[in-house]
């Protein structure tokens, strides 16, 4: 299993996410931003950072990068795409995933490990239940997610919230930490699971949605027909 | 030709910004009730007319300039 780690200038998660990827046993593929495909990977991970300085807006400037393209393809392709971070705010400037990240409300930058709770089981959520609690660390300024009411409700019908903060730290609506687009292979969050796949850091719970995404390139991946 | 684009929070959407300068200018004594952080972009865009040019500004507006879910844009073309 091949799982492409998009860097940008600016980008500080990105060998974080590839050795996440390695410890659950797939391989990365390192990508760069100025890429015109993928290298034929079954899976995508938008890392966190500062894409481009996170000038004009979060994630603005990297949702208009040429590697993007070759995502919006993948994504709507079927093929599973998971935003870490930086990458939640690139992939909703890229209409990719609805809503945007605002500042947070506190005009805090936070760090400190975050309670998430499960809102409800999900190919991207493997071997845990709707309730569970997920312990997997935030550091960020712009986490604040807006959406309005009516794409709030919409998408709490439709399921594609996946987690909830336990103890809101962003003034996210909701307290939504974690969506999905509505077919569901496009997942983001601002916690991130790749600083959380040791016991030796405090917690392995960020190893469930990198599985998750593994998971799902497996469903996604085209069949190989005999010749 | 000239063109300003002005992007502004939209109405009814929180802005932290704003907030922290209004209680700052409250404590300096301003009687400044609501303040609204934004931002200007100044474009010199290569255009034949003033319509072409305020056109094409509301595409980047609209575009890349702000994120209509959040912001809202004002363009303003030199006279």
């Amino acid at each position: 299993m091949r799982v492409g780690v998009v860097s940008y200038p600016g980008a500080c998660d990105d060998r974080d996410a590839a050795r996440a990827v390695s410890l659950l046993g797939a391989e990365p593929v390192r990508l760069w931003h100025g890429d015109a495909d993928l290298a034929g990977v079954n899976a995508v991970i938008i890392p966190g950072g500062f894409s481009y300085g996170d000038h004009l807006r979060p994630g603005a400037l990297a949702a208009l990068s040429p590697v993007m393209s070759a995502v919006r393809e993948h994504a709507e392709a079927g093929r599973p795409v998971l935003g870490i971070c930086n990458g939640f705010q690139v992939l909703t400037e890229a209409r990719l995933l609805p809503g945007a990240l605002r500042p947070n409300a506190s005009l805090k930058f936070v760090c400190r490990d975050i309670g998430l709770t499960v809102e409800r089981e999900s190919p991207w959520l493997p071997g845990v239940a709707a309730g569970d609690v997920l312990t997997i660390p935030i550091k960020h300024h712009d986490g604040c997610w807006f959406a309005d009411e009516e794409t709030f409700s919409e998408l709490v019908t439709n399921g594609q919230v996946l987690l909830r903060y336990a103890d809101n730290p962003n003034g996210s609506v909701g307290s939504v930490a974690c969506v999905t687009n509505v077919a569901g292979n496009v997942a983001a969050l601002m916690p991130h699971p790749e600083h959380a796949v040791e016991r030796l850091i405090g917690s392995t719970d960020g190893r469930v949605l990198l599985r998750g995404l593994l998971d799902l390139a497996q469903m996604s991946a085209p069949r190989l027909t005999s010749v | 030709m000239k063109v300003t684009v002005l992007v502004r929070p939209r109405d009814g959407i929180r802005d932290p910004q704003g907030e922290a300068v209004r209680r700052s200018l409250a404590g300096l004594g301003y009687p400044a009730a609501d303040v609204r952080a934004g931002k200007l972009f100044d474009l010199q865009v290569d255009a034949g007319d003033e319509e072409s040019a305020r056109r094409i500004a509301a595409e980047i507006a609209e575009k890349v300039l702000s994120n209509p879910l959040i912001e809202q844009y004002q363009v303003e073309v030199a006279g």
